[in-house]
């Protein structure tokens, strides 16, 4: 049986994030069990906090599209503005109403989607080495985002535009970029023309796109970006802002009249918050503030010192360029290029280092990876130097050479800075590696046949959030054969399990390893086999399962 | 949990996510001021006089300049700061120097002043200076002014006929 242990040092959660310190620990914990009590509900594949992205992605497709809807019934005039408006709400409210108002809600779900994506990411830790790419261009895309969001709530020309278009452009003219303070377009009803609608409209349009643009990139150097949410996902958030849209419609607050102070106004607080702060701070200390922040939010991932994290290693003697690691890497940071070496063969691997983050998964996808050969051979066609297949393998042995009584089980574990081994005890054996998938499934056919255990079990994070995105997808897919390196046909699928809780759910971890031991002890017994000097199992022609 | 628990907790979920969207789109409301109150805004564009006369250049200077240089008349670029005063029942609301810009210095002058008042009768006193002179002043208006609670007065500056007018 494992040894009950007390719960681990919080400073080993925050070794993996870079020694932050206990706040940035406790705060990830409070994450993971609030997310594990949506998995409950949504179960891990719907979880909305796995999902922030992609939902900020699909509530940007609702905007656009009730946008293009909006955008044909809306007239650009001081008068028509505001008319056409009221027109679009009013008169067709079964159609132009709701798409106002899905508009305006799925414009507010995108910011809360966005500001959560960016505190999770924080938190977890997902912005250091090659992941400062996506941060940094997330952060930039708020400005898009606030952008868009502003400029829309002018075009309406009701009470709350007259209020931000003020606002805004009093916030804007502390920067004089322009000759003339542009808050004076609003002073009087003879000041304001048609055509600065017409401009705002462009601007309207002009910076959603841009925003889009960065959407674009900021998803560049993710292999299979999530970009849409599950099914279910999505058919329930859309349905919850038509409810939203027909129950509360977005409506506007009374024609804008500039000889009059608009107040109060019900703003969107989503995207309205920095403007009433104009009342309690200067127009130039907000800029500075919040130029300041947004500076500071960018250069993150490198205000922090971290010892360079080690960079897969192609070994060309071993690698035929079959492309698999290729193809498995979460980051794109592998590439196939002409042969260099001379081997017949069409294509070698090449490693963008920038954007390696010392996974190991690329190891995990290599078919020379296998634990069967010869130690002295034991070089794959490419490994993380840090963590070599070698010793990995003697990690192996080792872990086995602990094991003792029945029901053995060897547990490949990732490293969430958790520390593994206080699962150790009679019959249980932790194995660390830098992430699931670089496990190779011939590790499982290695530890069965060679019968160094009983059973082998994969853990690492929560599923459907794998720190490195794909680790626990590609295992799973090798495990069930419908991925290469698939494992081998004759291991029994009953000696292997998985568990994807994270850190914050140890407890069932030890419970779902107590039912799978209690699980193998009801299978036929494995006859152990003695183990030679150096912890390498005695050779045998031929293994046998039961 | 069972199917029917988990889609209930998933629809508690939306509705609590949906309740948030609702609320926080235009609520609480904000006052910008008060019941009561008004606003005085203070708001023109004028470029002030040229700080320094034209003057003849000698024969020498001339003679000194580019052919394609030689105008007759030097006439610096550079334009005198405004000074505007804003009084309100005889107390100084503001006494500002306006810069003109430009980094030559030579552009207008701004000014955007917003000043909540309470609403009611008022004295009302604006005074500019915008020629090189340092005492007293080229533009003003003094007048009584009634503002009805929420009014937003703007005081403007037209440049045509130099006076102050109120919107």
């Amino acid at each position: 049986m494992a040894t009950i242990q007390e719960p681990p040092p919080a400073v080993s959660i925050a070794r993996r994030n870079g020694g932050v310190g206990p706040l940035r620990t406790a705060a990830r914990i409070v994450i993971e069990k609030i997310e594990g009590a949506f998995d409950a509900v949504f179960a891990p594949g719907w979880n909305p906090w796995y999902q922030l992205g992609a939902l900020g992605w699909f509530y940007y497709w609702v905007v656009l599209v009730s946008g293009i809807y909006l955008f044909i019934f809306f007239d650009t005039g001081v008068i028509q503005a505001y008319e056409s408006v009221e027109q679009i709400t009013h008169a067709q409210w079964y159609a132009g109403g709701v798409m106002r108002s899905l508009h305006r809600y799925a414009s507010d779900a995108l910011v809360v989607m966005a500001l959560l994506h960016l505190v999770r990411e924080f938190i977890l830790g997902r912005l250091y080495g090659a992941r400062w790419f996506a941060w940094s261009t997330g952060v930039m895309m708020m400005w898009f985002v606030y952008a868009s969001g502003v400029s829309g709530y002018w075009l309406v020309w009701d009470k709350l535009a007259q209020y931000v278009a003020i606002a805004a452009s009093e916030w804007l003219d502390a920067l004089s970029f322009f000759g003339e303070p542009i808050a004076r377009n609003f002073q009087t009803e003879r000041t304001l023309n048609a055509r600065f609608f017409t401009l705002l409209l462009f601007i309207h349009i002009a910076v959603p796109l841009f925003l889009l643009f960065f959407m674009w990139v900021h998803i560049q150097r993710y292999l299979r970006p999530r970009v849409n949410p599950p099914r279910g996902l999505a058919i329930g958030t859309l349905l919850m802002l038509l409810a939203l849209s027909l129950a509360k419609p977005a409506l506007s607050q009374g024609p804008a009249v500039l000889d009059q102070v608009p107040s109060p106004v019900g703003l969107d607080w989503f995207y309205l918050t920095l403007f009433p702060l104009l009342e309690y701070v200067s127009a130039e200390t907000l800029w500075l503030v919040v130029i300041g922040a947004t500076a500071f939010l960018f250069m993150l991932p490198w205000l922090r010192r971290r010892l360079p994290l080690p960079v897969a290693a192609v070994h060309l003697d071993n690698c035929n360029g079959c492309g698999r690691c290729v193809a498995d890497c979460p980051f794109s940071a592998l590439a196939l290029v002409p042969r260099s070496d001379g081997l017949p063969f069409a294509a070698e691997v090449t490693v963008t280092a920038a954007r390696c983050v010392s996974c190991g998964i690329c190891a995990g996808a290599c078919p020379t990876a296998t634990p069967f050969r010869r130690k002295s051979d034991l070089i794959p066609g490419i490994e993380l130097p840090s963590a070599p297949i070698t010793a990995l393998r003697e990690q192996t042995m080792a872990a086995a050479g602990r094991l003792r009584g029945e029901a053995r089980v060897i547990v490949y574990a990732c490293d969430l800075g958790f520390d593994w081994s206080l699962l150790e005890g009679e019959g249980i054996a932790v194995v660390g590696v830098p992430c699931v998938g670089m496990l190779p499934p011939a590790f499982v056919d290695f530890v069965l046949s060679r019968r160094l255990a009983d059973g082998v079990l994969f853990t690492g994070c929560r599923d459907g959030d794998c720190y490195h995105r794909l680790g626990m997808r590609w295992t799973e897919q090798r495990l069930r054969r419908e991925r290469d390196p698939q494992l081998r046909q004759r291991v029994p699928a009953e000696r292997v399990a998985t568990f994807w809780g994270g850190v914050a759910r140890i407890d069932e971890l030890r419970q779902v390893l107590r039912a799978f031991r209690d699980r193998l002890r009801r299978l036929p017994a494995v006859k152990r086999r003695p183990l030679a000097a150096g912890g390498e199992p005695v050779p045998e022609v031929e293994a046998v399962h039961e | 949990m069972n199917r029917a628990l988990r889609y209930a907790g998933q629809a508690v979920v939306y509705v609590l996510f949906a309740l948030g969207l609702g609320y926080f789109s235009d609520s609480p409301s904000y006052t910008p001021i008060n019941p009561g109150q008004a606003l005085i805004k203070l708001s023109f564009v004028h470029a002030g006089a040229r700080l320094h006369e034209c003057r003849q250049r000698t024969q020498a200077e001339l003679d000194a300049l580019a052919p394609n240089m030689r105008r007759p008349l030097d006439c610096p670029r550079e334009r005198v700061p405004l000074r505007v005063r804003l009084e309100l029942d005889g107390h100084l609301l503001c006494d500002d120097e306006l810069p003109p810009a430009g980094l030559a210095g030579d552009g207008s002058a701004a000014a955007y002043r917003k000043f909540v008042v309470t609403a009611g009768s008022h004295r009302l006193a604006v005074r500019m200076r915008d020629s090189p002179r340092v005492e007293g002043y080229d533009s003003e208006l003094e007048t009584t002014i009634e503002l009805d609670a929420g009014q937003h007065l703007v005081i403007d500056f037209d440049r045509e006929s130099r006076q102050f007018r109120l919107f």
